[in-house]
């Protein structure tokens, strides 16, 4: 029977990429490592090796075909003895079929918990959407990814400010372990786009040494998870020296990179530090949502002079948005965002829980209740102003994040939000997180170990007594 | 890489198997034993306010040392920069910080030149570029590799120096820190202060390498072992050191071989060695009377070198007398320099 050849997802979090080109010709030899085509993602261009053997029947997805969903057969490869009469009766190879059973690219996606590129920064109806306080009316907007805002950021700063570098693993000749970087070290050269070995304790204290002398490094942590390595040098040298020199000296310093989960990588590398950093007087903490806030934050944290961590979203990479054409573009550290106004339930998210958050808003009002959705952006100072008076227009809140329920970010709100609103509350804060136990890497079991739409939905219902 | 002649290894105590390092001038002798001189009875009197509960908390003495800060010091300019442990008064009096000012941090006080707020292991020097004084053992050598690796971005010619101790050579970060150094040629000169003890564990007892100069050899950094009880030594090796880093040639190891006369703190019941092993240093190897012996040999008169006594004594009564009556931090400083 023929087999098909199907796209191939080429990093955890592919969904989709670009045809870019054929190498192999219908009727063509192929042999198994044979390069058949060449993919190309928002991230790199790949070869795609064949794994079968015997010629290629029929090209299914012409070259240049964009958005070609993971898991679409692109071709057919007949094997010894079978022609293009046998076309027809093309069956995926054993594995592909095997993983699309656990994930069809089509159905299954859709309430994955993951978001999808289009759906992202989730559209919901201009009428309850709040405009943009930091954007004059009428600015020209334009699409680009979360990517591609956090590279910008970085090279306007690095062209603004000759004492900003950035450092990391893979940052420079690879362009980003995640092409975050791309096209730095080009504009930029090796002195201020370096190559670090892999070390991120020993990195992270040479760029908390660079900052006392007043060089401003941006510090690139492949994800947050290998940052526990390095979390000494951030909290003990980088948060605490401007207290303990009495306010000599201090550390003006960004640490980026992917935190939470991103998807099925497991325990190790899926995890959320948003409680972790948040809780230490000294650091600013960040983690936006939309693209215009990666742009317009990242550019105000490698302005602060003191240390900031940036905490972004794998899963949000390669998600698009509309960021502002400005030629400075700087969003106030510590302000959160009504990105959807309401009146029955307080919904208060960050980063890519806001997409579960915004889901759930748009669940709700089919159902007549009207969410107002926060995004609070920055967790450390945290913009307890916003929340509260949302929470005293609508009586009701909801937390919505990724990670882990004791001692979270979320009970920190329910707190203050008790402290500050009590009297306005007509039923408990409910928090939604991340579940109690380590990621796990099926993706069944993942899906459940993360928060969902249905249980934001459902958590709004309740403290609305509905 | 061509390393320079390594000196031969010595123990404190033992002969000097390289004969004597060069001769100092009689000012550079004096000179030396005036800051010695300072650091050993600053020291002594910290000491004694601590036992007083004048000195809150930890309290590192950095009396026996004093050799180390003092002859590197010599070897460095103005702008190149100095960062170590927590075992720091010794180097900011070396650095030129003003005695009142490390005295009064050590009491808590608002002329402390961390406003009171960062005590005996947390304090810094913008203006004499002393970058700490910090508490986390090795994070020190890290920070101290950023600040060449600073030095190497803006292209000046400065040079860092890192101190550390014996202890500390056994972090991680350390060698990560000496990857970098030698891969990027950074200008670092990392002072490993071999004071034969971490905390209460003799070197023999915690480390698989005791001859701390061949620390990084397997990142080709060159070392050398130093006898850092002769402040003339340290000033000889600092010299090559320091025109190592400048021509651009990456970090340099010196370990200074010396000895510290008191406990690893203030609360040290010193169980794990003997009083003969101490008195027998003090004795045969002590800094401050090596300098002192030579001048005396060399014809200076006791009133010359009772006049340093008398002008250093006074510098140390002095900020002792200011930390003790210098106020507290105002309450509100509680809620300064957070941020900035």
């Amino acid at each position: 029977m023929p087999i098909q050849v199907l796209m191939p997802a080429l990093s955890p979090t592919m969904e989709k990429g670009n045809l870019a080109k054929w190498l192999k010709k219908e009727g063509e030899t192929i042999k198994s490592g044979d390069v058949i085509a060449e993919i190309e993602t928002d991230k790199a261009t790949m070869e795609v090796e064949a794994t079968d053997e015997g010629t290629l029947g029929k090209i299914l997805i012409p070259e240049g075909t964009a958005d070609v969903a993971v898991n679409t057969p692109i071709a057919t490869i007949l094997a010894d003895g079978e022609s293009a009469a046998d076309l027809g009766k093309a069956s995926a190879p054993a594995q592909a079929a095997k993983a699309a059973e656990s994930a069809p690219p089509a159905e299954a996606k859709a309430e994955a918990p993951q978001p999808k590129a289009e759906k992202a920064p989730a559209a919901p109806p201009a009428a309850v959407t709040e405009p943009d306080p930091e954007v004059p009316a009428g600015t020209e907007m334009i699409t680009q990814t979360i990517r591609e805002a956090l590279r910008d950021a970085m090279a306007e700063e690095m062209r603004r400010d000759p004492d900003v570098f950035i450092m990391g693993e893979e940052v420079a000749e690879y362009q980003g372990a995640y092409k975050v970087t791309q096209g730095l070290l080009q504009e930029f050269g090796a002195r201020r786009v370096i190559d670090t070995p892999i070390t991120e304790h020993g990195f992270a204290g040479v760029g908390v040494g660079a900052s006392m002398t007043g060089l401003k490094p941006i510090v690139e942590f492949m994800t947050f998870n290998f940052a526990m390595q390095a979390i000494d040098q951030i909290i003990n040298s980088a948060a605490k020296t401007l207290y303990m020199s009495g306010g000599q000296m201090g550390c003006s310093i960004v640490f980026r990179g992917p935190n939470g989960a991103a998807a099925r990588v497991a325990a190790q590398h899926s995890q959320d530090y948003s409680a972790w950093y948040s809780q230490i007087p000294g650091l600013k903490v960040i983690a936006p949502f939309s693209a215009a806030d990666y742009k317009g934050l990242l550019k105000a944290a490698i302005r602060d002079p003191n240390p900031v961590i940036f905490l972004e979203n794998e899963v949000l990479y390669g998600h698009t948005g509309e960021v502002p054409k400005l030629d400075d573009y700087v969003i106030p550290i510590g302000k959160a965002r009504i990105v959807r106004s309401g009146k029955d339930v307080t919904l208060i998210s960050w980063s890519n829980g806001m997409t579960y958050a915004l889901k759930a808003a748009d669940e709700l009002a089919k159902e007549g209740i009207e969410a107002e959705v926060i995004d609070l952006r920055t967790l450390r100072p945290m913009d307890t102003e916003t929340i509260v008076n949302s929470v005293k227009k609508t009586g009701r809140a909801v937390t919505v994040e990724e990670g882990w329920q004791q001692s979270g970010v979320g009970a920190e709100i329910a707190a203050r939000i008790m402290e500050h609103a009590f009297d306005y509350l007509d039923a408990p804060v409910a928090r939604v997180s991340g579940k109690d136990v380590p990621m796990p890497y099926a993706a069944n079991l993942e899906k459940l170990a993360l928060p969902s739409v249905a249980e934001v939905v459902a958590a709004a219902k309740a403290v609305s007594y509905r | 890489m061509a390393a320079p002649k390594k000196s031969v290894a010595k123990e404190p105590g033992q002969e000097k198997a390289n004969g004597s390092p060069p001769e100092f001038t009689k000012a550079q002798e004096l000179a030396a034993l005036r800051d010695m001189l300072l650091i050993r009875r600053f020291e002594e009197k910290a000491g004694q306010l601590y036992g007083m509960g004048a000195i809150g908390g930890f309290c590192h003495l950095y009396i026996g040392q004093e050799a180390v800060v003092v002859g590197m010091q010599m070897a460095l300019k103005k702008g190149d920069q100095v960062i170590t442990g927590y075992r720091d008064h010794g180097h900011m009096l070396a650095c030129g910080m003003d005695a009142n000012g490390v005295m009064a941090e050590l009491t808590g006080r608002r002329g402390g030149y961390s406003k009171g707020k960062g005590g005996s292991m947390h304090m810094f020097s913008m203006e004499k570029n002393f970058y700490g004084g910090h508490g986390i053992v090795g994070a020190q050598v890290s920070l101290g590799t950023g600040l060449a690796f600073a030095n190497r971005y803006r292209g000046n010619d400065f040079v860092s120096v890192a101190y550390f101790g014996d202890g500390a050579s056994n972090q991680g970060q350390v060698y990560e820190s000496f990857n970098m150094a030698e891969l990027w040629k950074l200008p670092v000169i990392y002072v490993i202060e071999n004071n034969r003890y971490a905390m209460g564990t003799s070197v023999t007892r915690s480390s698989a390498l005791t001859d701390f100069s061949k620390r990084g050899a397997s990142f080709n950094i060159p070392g050398q072992q130093v006898d850092g009880m002769d402040v003339r030594a340290v000033k000889a090796a600092g010299d090559e050191a320091v025109a190592w880093c400048r021509a651009g040639k990456g970090p340099f190891i010196l370990e200074m071989q010396t000895y510290r006369y008191r406990g690893h703190s203030m609360s040290d019941p010193a169980k794990y060695r003997t009083r003969e092993e101490v008195e027998k240093i003090r004795t045969d190897q002590d800094p401050i009377e090596q300098v002192r012996n030579r001048l005396l040999a060399a014809k200076v008169s006791e009133q010359e070198l009772k006049a340093i006594d008398a002008e250093v004594r006074a510098i140390v009564n002095a900020s002792a007398d200011f930390a003790q009556r210098d106020p507290e931090p105002d309450p509100s400083e509680l809620w300064t320099d957070i941020y900035r």
